[in-house]
Order: C-alpha cells, then structure tokens, then sequence
C-alpha cells in the first residue's frame, strides 16, 4: 500500500480554528462559503487529505463536499465551531444510515 | 413486462441458458457483499456516532476555552503567541481495499511528545489549556475523519450494490426465465407440428399403395 504523509487543514471562522495553529495544522481563516469553497478545491489538489470545516462553512459548501464526499481522500469532515455543535453532522450520519438501509434503524429509538 | 426479443433457435437458447447461469451466479456473490458491507456499516456508523459526541463536546469546550483565553489576552499577543510556526501535523495517509472498496487509513504522524509553540511570558493560562485540550483531542479528530469517510464510502457503494442486486433478481433473471420459457415453447410446438406432418404423409402413403 502507498503510504504517504499528508497535511491536515482546518477552514473556519477566526475565533474557531487558530488555536489550531499551535497544533500544527493548517489554518485557514475564513467565513465566506464561496470562498471556502475554492479552498477546499485548492487544498484537495494541494495533498491534504484531511479538511475540517466548521458547521457553518459545512452547510455553505455542500457542492464542494459532495464532489469528494464519495472519493476516498481528501476526508472533509465538519466540526462545531465557537458556538457549538448545530447537529449538522449528526444528520449527516442519520442520512447515511437511511442510503445505506433504506431507513433509519439504528437511532430512530433517540431521534 | 418487456421480453426480450430473440429468435426461437437452440443456439439462441443454449446461449441464454448460459447468460442466466452468469446472472444468477452474480446475483449471490453480489447479495453476498451486499449482505457484508451492511454489516461492516452498521459497526462503523456505531462507532461514528460514538465518536462525534465525543469530538463535538469535548471541542466545544475546548474552543469556548479559547474564546476565554482570547478575552483575557490583547488580541495583538495572541496572534504573536499562535504566529510562530508549530511543529506540522502531519497524516499518514493510505488506501485499504475491502470488499474491492478502498478504504482510507489514516494515521497521525507521531510527534514526541507535545510541546507549546510559545512562551509562557505572555500568553495567560486559559490559552494553554486551550491549546492542550484540541492537541488531546487530534488523535480522536483523525479517527472521526477515518470512519466518517469510511461510512460515506461504504453508503454509498451499498446503495450502488443494492441497485444491481434488484436489478439482477426483478429484471434481468426473469426475463431471461421467461425468454428461455418462450423459445422451449416455439420449439417444442414445431417439434409436434413436424411429428404430426410425418404421421400424416406416412398416412396418405398408405392409402395410396
């Protein structure tokens, strides 16, 4: 298998994503999806294989992230930002459960 | 339904004969992986879930740690403080072929041990909790980005299998059947109708002599 080192990006609003930067990833501080968008075509051409984004930007970029959401890298994966968690994601994974299954069995009992 | 239209010969027979013998075979193997990958799924977006409550607590409170460091300091020292370069981050990254599905990998570089990018001087003591929380928190940020995208993945190539399986076993096998069904029909009838043509000149021959 190849194995290659790759980078990790963070895409979010200023507050969010710099204290990333003592961490060691890539920051990229920006609040405007279109371009956030660029970005992400940007850092997927550049070898990051990682991205994170925040919710907000998450929501603004479905286009971008839908392009690679079914190839295996870059993985573009939405956190919460400053404000907390929306619950973007989790739907995110309710709706993978329903594609895959057909519904949602496994956390309709919760939701 | 629509039946395939085909001429009602044995050759024409004999070959869809062995094109059903392929569908049919592909249609297990493929229900098979189908059967498989829901498996594997259903233990991945367990283990997805799990993850993303923890990373989404536990980052929410590292950040809102931030945004109280950020009050605390001037914004000017901050910024000095997070502007000398940290040692980069960096991913392992490679591909795992299961079920023909490639898989991503991803493991973080280790770094030995974590060490802050700044000095102490100037930088209040809500920033380095800040900033020691999310190094805690990386590991688990890669295994979230590793099994999310192992999940969309495998989603979606469920819901790809999933159409092949349906459309081998509603359409393509039964019009196969019923074609097969059709030209046994067809030949069977000539069969007779030049069974019966014999008797009957056999019969007329008789009568004459």
């Amino acid at each position: 298998m190849d194995k290659k080192k790759a980078g990790i990006a963070i895409i979010g609003d200023r507050d969010s994503v710099l204290v990333a930067k003592a961490v060691g990833l890539a920051v990229f501080d920006e609040s405007n999806s279109e371009r956030a968008s660029k970005l992400i075509h940007r850092l997927a051409r550049e070898n990051y294989k990682v991205i994170f984004l925040t919710e907000p930007l998450y929501n603004g970029c479905s286009e971008a992230i839908s392009k690679y959401k079914t190839e295996t890298f870059p993985a573009i994966i939405p956190i919460p930002d400053s404000h907390g968690a929306s619950g973007v994601a989790m739907a995110q994974i309710k709706a993978n459960v329903e594609k895959a299954i057909g519904t949602d069995i496994l956390f309709a009992e919760e939701g | 339904m629509a039946a395939l239209q085909v001429k009602p010969t044995r050759m024409e027979l004999s070959n869809l004969k062995k094109k059903r013998q392929v569908a049919v075979r592909g249609h297990k193997l493929m229900k098979d992986k189908r059967d498989e990958m829901v498996r594997r799924f259903i233990i991945y977006i367990r283990r997805n879930r799990m993850l993303r409550e923890q990373v989404e607590q536990k980052l929410s409170l590292a950040m809102s740690e931030f945004v109280i460091a950020r009050a605390s300091m001037s914004h000017a020292s901050i910024e000095e403080a997070l502007s000398y370069p940290a040692r980069p981050a960096t991913v392992h990254a490679s591909t795992r072929n299961v079920l023909s599905i490639k898989m991503p990998e991803l493991t973080l570089e280790e770094s030995a041990g974590f060490e802050y990018p700044y000095g102490f001087a100037t930088t209040s003591a809500e920033l380095d909790a800040a900033v020691q929380a999310f190094a805690e928190l990386l590991p688990m940020l890669i295994e979230l980005a590793e099994v999310e995208k192992i999940c969309n993945r495998l989603a979606d190539e469920i819901e790809k299998t999933r159409r092949r399986v349906n459309a081998l076993e509603y359409v393509m096998i039964p019009q196969f059947e019923e074609a097969i069904r059709m030209i046994t029909m067809k030949l069977d009838e000539n069969e007779r109708g030049n069974l019966t043509r014999l008797m009957k000149t056999k019969e007329m021959l008789a009568q004459k002599s």
